[in-house]
């Protein structure tokens, strides 16, 4: 039983070997940019806009709002990061559906890339926002005592987004491959309609605390004006 | 009894105990968690969107420690570091 797509190798050339998970990786990249790049090509201000104008309308704004409720009061600039994750985790997880297709998220070495992203990301945010000094004094919150316990957390939660993604993908697949041994018949239908759900659910949740934690390194400048702040029906 | 046979019997008992074990912690917090957004979804209905949201973060990130023992588990039967150890010796012998 193969616990992640990393043990299906397609080529390998001396030391380089192009697995399954960077295959459709790259898939993966190549279907999201091209896709981007052709519906945004001709983009229209009126009211006839294309169909596939009004879809990216859809998620773009869905995630700016998200991120916003979030705590992050200028989701603009933050959009770019957050959503590109977002997207890029809930394609891997919703193309499960096609046959023969291996969720590159359900490899230990894609989440720890996308969790590295959020620990690089993190500090820079916050310098940005707060500057080196205030940024660093973040650590020392509530008191001095909490610095170790602090750095700790940066770190472990960085290792919990990576096992946390990759546990639930990978336990989806499991779970199918020993259904389908047990009752071929309904049940892993039902059992992968579930792990379409997770794995939409996961995508949000890695976005939803990535945008926590860059909330949490520039929560030092207060909002600048009144119209910034939502009231959340 | 030789090394790999403990290993097993060690590997594959401290799996199931990982799995029974490590489903309780996160079973009872999911169930209290569920339990306090219902009562407070009865109490406020208009804030639905926003309890709705911090639960789904909320149980996923307790559900994360049942994943974290499953991941656990697995790597106990499929990707044992020493069970490889000693079948590589025993290969090499």
């Amino acid at each position: 039983m193969r616990l992640s797509p990393d043990e299906i190798i397609f080529w390998r050339e001396g030391f380089f070997k192009l697995n399954a998970t960077i295959v459709y990786t790259w898939g993966l990249m190549l279907v999201l940019t091209v896709g981007s790049r052709l519906v945004t090509r001709n983009l229209s201000l009126g009211l006839t806009r294309s169909r596939w104008q009004n879809l990216l309308e859809i998620v773009v704004t869905g995630i700016a709002k998200q991120i916003e409720d979030v705590g992050l009061h200028h989701p603009k600039k933050y959009l770019p990061f957050l959503g590109t994750l977002f997207l890029f985790v809930a394609s891997a997880n919703l193309c499960t559906i096609i046959p023969g297709y291996e969720p590159p998220t359900g490899s230990l070495s894609t989440t720890a890339a996308l969790a590295l992203c959020v620990l690089v990301a993190v500090p820079l945010f916050g310098i940005e926002e707060q500057g080196l000094g205030g940024y660093l004094k973040t650590f020392a919150e509530p008191t001095i005592i909490m610095l170790p316990f602090n750095i700790i957390g940066e770190f472990s939660r960085t290792l919990t987004l990576a096992v946390r993604l990759f546990g639930n993908i990978m336990s989806g697949s499991m779970i199918l491959a020993i259904l389908l041994i047990l009752t071929p018949f309904i049940f892993p239908i039902v059992m992968s309609a579930l792990g379409l759900l997770t794995g939409m659910v996961q995508a949000y949740i890695f976005t939803i605390l990535a945008a926590v934690y860059i909330a949490a390194a520039t929560r030092g400048r207060e909002p600048r004006t009144e119209a910034d702040t939502t009231i959340d029906a | 009894m030789d090394n790999s046979t403990l290993i097993a019997i060690a590997s594959i008992l401290s799996a199931g105990l990982t799995m029974g074990l490590g489903s309780i912690g996160p079973g009872l917090g999911e169930g209290r968690a569920v339990a306090g957004a219902l009562t407070s979804l009865a109490q406020q209905p208009d804030a639905a969107t926003t309890i709705t949201r911090t639960l789904f973060v909320g149980l996923a990130m307790i559900e994360s420690i049942a994943i974290y023992c499953f991941v656990v588990s697995m790597i106990l039967i499929f990707a044992n570091p020493f069970w490889t150890h000693f079948v590589a010796e025993a290969a090499g012998k």
